[in-house]
């Protein structure tokens, strides 16, 4: 266990002290890059909420990165550049497009819900396509960032990236806290058997919906972070293969553990990063690789670090 | 809106609707039976229809390109189950899920190296081009009535072959009890193999009877894979008389929307607001048709009677 705290610790200190480096090496891309990376990974970490211990596996949660993006691209094109305001209607709109879509798909299991939430999504991928007044099938363009009073410029590249740091290292122990606390523990037990956890006085439904709208408030919250990241806000934010991507973050990192979703967003993205470089093809590197991962990498890179499975 | 523009939009619903059954009879068989979720499910459609373009361009004929392109994603098919999914059987849904969707990856790509990116489109043979008059004074595209009397063909086998053939009853018997099938000397993974490649084969076909009326491109399968789940969602899934019946209403269901809902609500709401929300309703049209299935019956319409 030792050894495993000072890897990760290791890790959040490299990404705290990366702008300054990549300032002094004079590669601002890296900034960017990571800026990216770590809004994937506060993504993944809100599915890992649900995917992970809740066993409900969503393939449809791209959507709320859509909706907070939106959310935020919105408000900006009638002029409402407070960032306060911003990000509460994304992650506020985000929890509801979360609670209508988990109120009717928790009530199915297994494959139906795969499929439900994928269908949801592409719902609302093609509203986003067909609403003409927000851009269609184009998007939107955010003219200002998220205005916070002052008290952080997001223009800054810099502030942009410890704004984003903080908050998934918040994202990080929140959902740590929400997992081992009396809701988290009975999440689980509907995870491991449904049967026994009702028999012992709990219906599940409650606390998954409860799980599934808190999982896609905080993806809302990633997805204003994207909005600002890319300046730019289209349908393809929600398209099913980047629900997908979210998706294998978290079982690449390792699904059901803490720094799992992180871990994943970063060796996903990076990989990506690195192949595009190198081939305009690689996506088909990228897909057999996805096959072997799921075959041979079971525990995932949490998994394979010192110390194995945390709860 | 007249009744003859109803009848032909109502035909286009029902060759829509015949297409998306053909690939929904073969992803049903497969989730029914191998208890797999294969997303690549769409790529096979893909590959039918580039094998089938291909294969026109270098045979000159069309019926035999088609012949081609159907054995050829047949073949395909079963070496995508006998290389990669085999050892998926006995996964999660999850692992399913992710695996083929890397599969998908790879497909879009492969294809986009071999082909190249633009859409390509499939030129008909001359017997192909006409019109028939169906009832008087509505003529229709030979083509897409052929693809409707195919479509039903094609279910009609389907039918023949799962109820009244060896090989049906081996289909069955695999859906309700695998372990029992093998334990009376059947050779499951030869079945297994067998039953992909025909719903392979069945994408194919879909794939390439599309291929004249839609661009062929690549990520043309997973546009319609998400609609194909609504039907087997809305059928029940692992039953083949639900994806005929989820078929049919989404294939309908979607037409009509797109071609009457913004002028039907211009009678309701100001013009204006018609054309804003008519089409963006007609997109979604299937999408709350299905939660609204899902709402009054959560196992579809004709849930399959084992597990």
């Amino acid at each position: 266990m030792r050894a495993r705290t000072i890897i990760l610790a290791a890790c959040v200190l490299l990404l705290a002290v990366a702008p300054p480096v990549t300032m002094w090496l004079e590669q601002p891309y890296y900034i960017e890059l990571l800026r990216r990376v770590m809004i994937f990974a506060i993504a993944a970490t809100s599915l890992n909420l649900i995917l992970g211990y809740g066993g409900l596996v969503s393939f449809g949660h791209a959507a709320y990165l859509g909706v907070g993006g939106y959310s935020v691209g919105i408000l900006a094109f009638y002029g409402v550049n407070n960032g306060w305001l911003q990000w509460a209607v994304a992650i506020g709109a985000s929890a509801l497009v979360a609670l209508v879509i988990g109120a009717i798909s928790v009530r199915t299991r297994g494959i139906y819900f795969i499929m439900i939430t994928l269908a949801f999504t592409q719902m609302l991928y093609y509203l986003g396509i067909s609403v003409e007044e927000y851009g269609g099938d184009d998007g939107l363009r955010l003219k200002v960032k998220s205005q916070f009073s002052g008290l952080v410029d997001l223009v800054d590249p810099v502030a942009f990236y410890y704004v984003v740091l903080v908050l998934l290292l918040g994202v990080i122990y929140l959902v740590h806290r929400v997992v081992n606390s009396r809701f988290g523990m009975v999440l689980r037990a509907a995870k491991s058997n449904e049967a026994r956890t009702r028999a012992v006085g709990f219906s599940p439904y409650p606390y998954q919906l409860a799980a599934f709208v808190l999982s896609g408030a905080i993806c809302g919250l990633a997805g204003a972070l994207l909005a600002n990241q890319t300046s730019y806000i289209a349908p393809a934010f929600m398209d099913w293969t980047r629900s997908g991507e979210i998706m294998f973050m978290v079982i690449l990192g390792g699904m059901g553990t803490t720094p799992g979703p992180a871990l994943g967003a970063f060796a996903l993205l990076i990989v990506e990063d690195l192949l595009a470089g190198w081939t305009q093809h690689w996506q088909i590197i990228l897909g057999p690789l996805l096959v072997l991962c799921v075959l041979f990498f079971r525990r995932g890179l949490a998994g394979a670090l010192p110390g194995g499975r945390d709860g | 809106m007249n009744a003859i523009l109803v009848f032909e939009q109502a035909l286009n619903g029902l060759q829509f609707g015949v297409m998306l059954f053909l690939m929904a009879a073969g992803l049903t068989l497969v989730f029914g039976i191998m208890n797999l979720v294969n997303l690549a499910h769409g790529s096979l459609y893909m590959v039918g229809a580039y094998l089938t373009v291909a294969a026109v361009g270098w045979t000159g004929s069309y019926p035999l390109g088609v012949l081609l392109g159907l054995a050829g994603t047949l073949v395909v098919g079963m070496l995508v189950e006998v290389i990669a999914l085999r050892t998926l059987y006995e996964r999660d849904h999850l692992d399913q899920v992710l695996a083929t969707f890397g599969l998908i990856l790879f497909f879009n790509e492969l294809v986009a190296i071999v082909w190249g990116r633009a859409a390509l489109y499939t030129s008909l043979p001359t017997y192909l081009q006409g019109f028939v008059e169906i009832i008087p004074g509505s003529i229709y595209p030979v083509y897409r009535a052929l693809v409707i009397v195919v479509g039903l063909v094609v279910a009609a086998g389907l039918w023949y072959v799962v109820t009244r053939t060896r090989l049906g009853m081996l289909i069955r018997a695999g859906a309700s009890n695998r372990t029992m099938v093998s334990a009376l000397g059947i050779n499951i993974r030869l079945l297994y193999t067998v039953v992909f490649g025909f719903g392979a084969a069945l994408a194919g076909l879909a794939g390439l009877m599309a291929g004249p009326i839609y661009a062929v491109q690549p990520g043309m399968g997973e546009f319609i894979l998400i609609q194909v789940f609504v039907v087997i969602v809305i059928g029940g899934i692992g039953s083949i008389r639900g994806a005929l019946v989820g078929a049919l209403i989404v294939g309908m269901v979607d037409t009509m929307g797109r071609a009457f809902l913004k002028p039907l609500l211009g009678h309701f709401i100001s013009p204006p607001a018609a054309e804003a929300a008519g089409p963006a309703l007609a997109s979604i049209l299937i999408y709350l048709l299905m939660a609204l299935v899902l709402a009054v019956r959560p196992e579809g319409l004709f849930p399959a009677r084992s597990g």
